[in-house]
């Protein structure tokens, strides 16, 4: 009789198995943000995190020439989701395809809420975000940074935006989903929030969860959300540090 | 309640303080709460608590000088662009009064004017004038770029800042409530005038920072070597001079003063 030896049960941890890469299951990906790091942009803003490089620019509110778009009592709100033709394995063909213009108008849309758009009619904002490297939630990462970059490009906004995803991997509720974890797990759980209010302004899923599973990956996603909050305060504070 | 200090940083969505206060400029109630709307340094003046802002852009307020490049010229009227997310127009009617004349022959795409905002109607067109003491074109010097919030620092109490800069570098500055600066001098005194400009502007929020200032510029202009190059000609000196056709008031000298008196109150908003 041969015996398999999984190492499900050898970790230390509460939650039944580690993960791929060691992560606790309310564990974020180790990250870092940076406030102001463009010198010609307006606002603008990098972040890591995990294997995911995102830069992101704001120009305005600047004068809207496209006579169309132009809204009489406020300003729009315009994102470029862009992914780098390097930024994943395989190279990706450059320009916008469906999924990228799919995540610049939910990124827009996960935006606006926060931006006190009515105090600049007949402009624009126009974010650009850029990732150079992707290794699964970019679009959170994307979201997350640009809110960095708006209020460093001075833009009045009720709160900050954060992002973060949650999701299923292994039979397991967990935060922050990588690459392998997003392709290979049940379900992915993407959320942008506004800290302070606990208002929720994006919310996607991806995949099979149960009732009580949305909830539990609810409450990991937020707590996610929360952390990256004190780092973007940190990361917009150190550009003006003593 | 208040949940801050003075002079502290705040980013959006921080709450500041409870309803026991007012809301001043750059903050927001919501809930009975005060939170702050920008990224800026808190300001309490006895029950009111604003944010000021670290970074901005110049929304046209009626009254405003501001200095604008243009860019593009119309059948009756001047295109500018005025560093700010809405452009003005300059209408022919107002610098050549009843008479016709052709527009290109006064201003050219690309001079720049030291105008005053004389309306600014509810859908965002921005009317300019140049109907006041020393507003007219300018000849040669440079552009300097500085956020539209740090202009009371650059010009300093009473002009403080701005005239230490003019009197050591022997530069003409004008700057305009826009954020935009001219400088005109010697080419190297401009280079100086800029460095130290582009300092204050990225200092703006710190304390001491008139003493940094003139630390800066003796150094800069220390390592000067004196050398009067009788190049900058006679005519040159006078680079404040004012497109004569345009401006009714005459007055060639101590324009650049006009600017400053003007800020004078606002001077003090920026934190010392």
């Amino acid at each position: 009789m041969i015996i398999i030896i999984t190492d499900s049960n050898l970790s230390t941890g509460t939650e039944a198995s580690a993960r791929a890469d060691g992560r606790a299951f309310n564990e974020l990906r180790p990250f870092k943000i940076e406030a102001g790091v463009l010198e010609r942009a307006d606002g603008s803003a990098y972040l890591e995190i995990g294997g995911n490089k995102v830069l992101v620019a704001v120009y305005g509110p600047r004068e809207l020439h496209v006579r169309r778009l132009m809204q009489p009592n406020k300003a729009v709100l315009r994102c470029r989701y862009n992914m780098a033709p390097f930024s994943v394995d395989d190279r990706k063909r450059p320009g916008p395809d469906r999924r990228s213009t799919e995540i610049s108008k939910i990124t827009s849309e996960a935006l606006i809420p926060s931006v006190f758009l009515e105090k600049f009619p007949r402009s624009t904002i126009d974010v650009f975000i850029e990732v150079i490297e992707a290794e699964g939630g970019t679009r959170c990462a994307g979201i997350t940074a640009a809110s960095v970059a708006l209020a460093d490009a001075g833009i009045p906004m009720r709160d900050m935006v954060v992002a973060c995803a949650a999701g299923k991997s292994n039979g397991q509720v967990v935060l922050d989903l990588s690459e392998v974890e997003d392709k290979e797990g049940e379900a992915d759980l993407p959320i942008a929030m506004m800290p302070r209010t606990g208002e929720i302004t994006l919310l996607q899923m991806d995949g099979h969860l149960t009732a009580d599973e949305f909830e539990k990956a609810m409450d990991l996603a937020m707590d996610g959300c929360k952390k990256l909050g004190e780092a973007q305060k940190k990361a917009i504070i150190n550009r003006y540090g003593e | 309640m208040i949940f801050v200090d003075d002079k502290e940083i705040v980013i959006p969505g921080d709450v500041l303080a409870d309803e026991e206060y007012h809301s001043g400029r750059g903050t927001f109630r919501e809930d009975n709460n005060i939170c702050s709307a920008l990224v800026g340094l808190v300001a309490i003046r006895d029950k009111k608590i604003s944010v000021i802002p670290l970074q901005s852009k110049y929304i046209p307020k009626r009254g405003d000088v501001v200095i604008g490049e243009i860019t593009d010229i119309r059948f009756s009227m001047w295109n500018l662009d005025i560093n700010s997310p809405y452009s003005g127009f300059l209408p022919a009617s107002d610098v050549f009064g009843k008479e016709k004349r052709e527009l290109n022959k006064t201003f050219d795409v690309g001079d720049v004017l030291f105008l005053r905002v004389v309306d600014v109607d509810e859908v965002k067109k921005v009317k300019l004038g140049l109907k006041g003491r020393g507003l007219g074109k300018f000849r040669g010097g440079i552009l300097i770029n500085i956020t539209p919030t740090k202009v009371p620092r650059l010009i300093g109490k009473k002009g403080s800042m701005i005239n230490m800069i003019k009197d050591e570098t022997h530069c003409d500055v004008v700057v305009g409530q826009n954020g935009v600066v001219w400088v005109k001098g010697e080419p190297s005194m401009e280079r100086v005038a800029e460095k130290v400009i582009k300092m204050i502007e990225e200092q703006a929020h710190t304390s001491g920072l008139t003493d940094r200032v003139r630390e800066m510029l003796s150094e800069l202009l220390g390592n000067e070597t004196v050398s009067e190059d009788d190049e900058t000609s006679e005519d040159e000196e006078k680079s404040f001079e004012v497109d004569e056709k345009t401006s009714e008031y005459e007055g060639t000298s101590s324009k650049e003063e006009d600017t400053p008196e003007e800020e004078e109150e606002n001077g003090e908003e920026l934190i010392q």
